[in-house]
């Protein structure tokens, strides 16, 4: 333990919760269960379909999201138990970190026409904040 | 099945005509009957002046040639191979919305009608929306969306064909210096044929009608299309 806590709060720790950035699983979470070395940690997410598997760190993306208390080396079950204990599926869904990149999934994958109907909507609403803006600039 | 087999790659070890022997193509049943050549007797009787000739003499019908070719011309040979008719990309079917890349109308987005015999593919803007007139345009400058104009059981007339789009046969004995030195005038605009605008009109109506349907479309087809920084055409969905 340092003699002063880090402004740090993103570790790599037993019950880290991560991102995966490649493999069959990318775009999935999962959970740190056992810190291998520098390089690798074992990650589990029995309920996100990420299998038990040794996993680069280099190929994570820590998230502010973290089981507390999960001892560890847990096995899947007690990993499985902790998830739904404390919802972290659904907190996951619900940070702006997964909505934001839902959002940009989302954006890539509109069709050209898609594309248009939402440029055209932007323009509307930059038109109506304009005129409201002058509006209360004039009142 | 190859009796011809390679020397070196590329060089086969016996020549055209003995593979032609060989295959006995030659053999085989003629299809055609040609039309049997009228008889032309080979010499004919002319009459001759001065009097020491006769006065008749008989003459070759056709004269032989004076001069004979002193090198022997290679005929060249005759391709039997025809092309294939030009396959449409599945993703384009009539209705289909097009993005035009060359072109005088290049970034245009117009309607798909048919595929022409000759490959290309008929479109429309419709004219009255973006400009685009009834044209061809080669499937390998164009890209095909997703977005579709409902157009039902739409048939473009059959009148509307690779003829239909032919060039007029120039009009004879005008050169075009005459023309541009004519009176020092530029030469009057000819006016557009009236059956063709007539055309034009029957084919974008209807698709006017179906592109009115669905809410954007028309602002959508009226707008042209271009890549902004950072939009990679490969990377895009369309």
């Amino acid at each position: 333990m340092p003699a002063t806590e880090s402004n740090f709060q993103r570790f790599v720790e037993v019950g880290r919760v991560v991102l995966l950035k490649s493999g069959p699983q990318e775009g999935h979470i999962a959970v740190i269960a056992e810190i291998i070395d520098h390089n690798r940690a074992i990650i589990d997410g029995p309920t996100t379909g990420v299998p038990r598997q040794a996993f680069p760190y280099r190929h994570l993306t820590l998230t502010p999201l973290r089981l507390t208390k999960l001892p560890r080396a847990a096995g899947s079950g007690a990993i499985k138990k902790a998830l739904e204990k404390e919802a972290i599926v659904e907190k996951w869904e619900k940070s702006a970190f997964a909505q934001r990149r839902a959002s940009i999934a989302k954006r890539r994958s509109l069709t050209d026409f898609q594309r248009f109907v939402v440029m055209v909507a932007k323009k509307q609403r930059a038109d109506r904040v304009h005129k409201a803006v002058r509006a209360a600039k004039k009142a | 099945m190859a009796r011809s087999k390679d020397l070196v790659p590329g060089v086969g070890r016996l020549s055209r005509s003995q593979v032609f022997a060989r295959r006995g193509l030659f053999k085989g049943l003629k299809k055609t009957e040609k039309p049997a050549a009228a008889e032309v007797a080979p010499t004919k009787e002319v009459t001759v002046g001065g009097a020491n000739n006769g006065s008749k003499r008989v003459v070759p019908t056709q004269k032989a040639p004076r001069f004979y070719p002193a090198e022997d011309v290679r005929q060249p040979k005759k391709s039997r191979k025809s092309p294939k008719p030009t396959k449409l990309r599945s993703s384009i079917t009539p209705g289909t919305v097009l993005i035009l890349l060359a072109g005088r109308f290049a970034g245009k987005r117009v309607v798909f009608l048919k595929q022409l015999d000759s490959g290309l593919l008929l479109v429309t803007g419709p004219y009255k929306v973006n400009g685009v007139p009834l044209r061809r345009v080669n499937q390998a400058y164009v890209i095909a969306t997703s977005t579709q104009v409902e157009l039902g059981d739409f048939k473009v007339d059959e009148k509307i064909n690779d003829a239909y789009f032919a060039k007029a046969s120039s009009k004879g004995k005008s050169s075009a210096e005459e023309e541009f030195f004519a009176e020092g005038k530029p030469k009057a605009k000819e006016a557009f044929p009236e059956s063709k605008a007539a055309d034009q009109k029957a084919v974008d109506s209807a698709i006017i009608a179906a592109v009115k349907k669905t809410e954007y479309l028309h602002k959508y087809l009226r707008a042209s299309w271009g890549l902004s920084k950072g939009q990679y055409p490969h990377l895009l969905a369309f």
